[in-house]
């Protein structure tokens, strides 16, 4: 991880909404390329607010902002796809927004789609799919353009137990072969735990930086690492400091 | 018993009843036809004056068909470019509804005064069907998730981009529904206008008809002439009702059959 630039900053980041709502006061942030990165915090703690303001969606009102221009991919928390389109057009749509030439084209939603086990259903609609298909569709659009900074916002939040740990699993091993930089913002403190090797724990509204917990263990993690000791230590640890958290966030 | 079988099979058999019922009723009290015609003479007249009628349909239904084509670009258009300039919106769309709302039985004789009868009769057709159209569209144009949006704007997205790939489409349920019933509304504005216009006018379609045949006390025309105006109405609404199908069957849950 060392030496690696800083792809992302926020310095003192603030965000106060037209309703007077603030969001987050005082927020500091710093990502490494390369580097899986958990925003761990209850909801309405200003995670999605981060992402939004990385991904340039929405501005900061206060503090700096470094961040990649262009070519960044973003999970929503829902599927996000075009139910008229089937999943093939819909991965491909980051390249026809941009005017990608059609052979390139193809072949990038071709390898989008092998990489998160959808080869096989490239035709099919998404309303034909389970919620864990649609939302591997959905992953496999943000990596088309294969971004250097993939941005998830809670995106297996709505789904069942095994399939996320199916999903967290794949999510991985994509994660291992490319390389690319992932914020993944959360509510768990076990998938935070299990995926990335840094969590950032965020006090509720208005968001700020609470502490920030590095995971020691070692890639590749699977079922094993999952039921060892040392991850419910390190599970026990993070519960901890969120709940600090929220303590602080109440007081 | 099967479901579709009875959704098709229950609807002839009320339509056998009443018209036998009909029959019955004019040969028990011997109704003479200028007062209510049989069944039967209905049938023989539409046989009888099948040239004429048929005529006069094709009249009603091409007026029909023109207004229809009007009102659908134009309540599109209008949906898109109030979507696209909210200035545009807030001009317009208070006219919108003022011709909306305003009784088209009221206007015709007014619009028969300005424009040549055939022009006047489009004009109805079109003011009345165009308002649903764009009401529907503006509404789907304006329901697209707001996800959606903010992936388009994170691609950078172009206006035009976001408009044709996913305003329009994510519009499309809607905008099927506005088109259904401006089918039938512009045949209802089609045939005001042609009453309206009566016998002073030159026309010669379905609505022309009717009136015609009751100055003269031809009660079976009117029948006759009534019978073709809603089986022209039926077919417009299956027409529509199967484009829509056609469109959105693959993905839209208001016509994907579910298995139970």
């Amino acid at each position: 991880m060392t030496g690696a630039p800083t792809i992302v900053a926020l310095r003192n980041v603030g965000k106060t909404y037209d309703s007077g709502t603030v969001a987050l006061d005082g927020f500091n942030l710093d990502v490494q390329g390369g580097e899986f990165v958990a925003l761990l915090g209850p909801s309405g703690c200003g995670k999605s607010t981060v992402l939004r303001i990385v991904a340039g969606l929405s501005e900061a009102t206060q503090g700096a902002v470094e961040r990649p221009d262009g070519n960044i991919g973003f999970v929503f928390q829902e599927p996000t796809l075009m139910p008229w389109a089937s999943v093939a057009t819909n991965v491909r749509l980051p390249l026809k927004l941009a005017h990608a030439d059609d052979a390139q084209a193809h072949a990038a939603v071709v390898q989008a789609l092998a990489r998160v086990g959808l080869a096989e259903f490239a035709e099919a609609y998404p309303r034909e799919l389970s919620g864990g298909m649609r939302m591997r569709a959905s992953i496999a659009r943000a990596l088309v353009t294969e971004p250097q900074l993939m941005l998830m916002d809670e995106p297996f939040a709505a789904l069942d137990e095994i399939t996320r740990f199916k999903l967290n699993n794949d999510l991985l091993r994509v994660w291992q072969e490319l390389r690319r930089t992932v914020i993944f913002v959360t509510h768990s403190v076990f998938e935070s735990v299990y995926l990335s090797q840094r969590i950032v724990v965020m006090t509720p509204r208005p968001g700020r930086v609470f502490a920030e917990i590095p995971i020691a263990a070692p890639y590749p993690r699977d079922e094993h690492f999952r039921t060892s000791a040392d991850y419910a230590a390190t599970c026990r640890k993070v519960a901890e400091a969120l709940e600090g958290a929220m303590a602080e966030g109440a007081s | 018993m099967n479901d579709r079988i009875l959704r098709i099979a229950l609807p002839l058999l009320m339509l056998v009843l009443v018209v036998l019922a009909w029959d019955l009723a004019v040969r028990l009290y011997a109704i003479p036809p200028y007062v209510l015609p049989g069944p039967g003479l209905v049938l023989a007249t539409l046989n009888a004056d099948a040239g004429l009628l048929w005529q006069s349909l094709l009249v009603t239904f091409t007026i029909t068909f023109e207004g229809f084509m009007l009102a659908a670009v134009g309540g599109i258009v209008l949906a898109v470019a109030f979507n696209q300039w909210r200035l545009v919106e807030y001009s317009f769309y208070p006219y919108a509804v003022i011709l909306q709302v305003t009784p088209i039985v009221a206007v015709a004789p007014l619009l028969l005064i300005y424009l040549p009868q055939p022009l006047a009769v489009l004009a109805c057709a079109w003011i009345v069907a165009f308002f649903p159209v764009l009401a529907n569209t503006t509404l789907g144009l304006n329901s697209v998730d707001h996800n959606l949006i903010a992936l388009f704007d994170l691609y950078k997205a172009s206006r035009w981009q976001v408009l044709w790939n996913l305003k329009l489409p994510a519009a499309l349920p809607q905008m099927l529904a506005g088109l259904r019933i401006a089918g039938g509304l512009s045949l209802i504005g089609a045939v005001v206008a042609e009453i309206a216009a009566g016998s002073a006018g030159a026309g010669s379609g379905l609505a022309y008809r009717i009136a015609e045949s009751g100055y003269r006390l031809n009660i079976p025309r009117m029948f006759a002439a009534l019978l073709l105006l809603s089986l022209a109405g039926v077919a417009i609404f299956f027409a529509l009702s199967a484009l829509s199908y056609l469109a959105l069957r693959r993905w839209h849950e208001s016509a994907v059959r579910r298995e139970r």
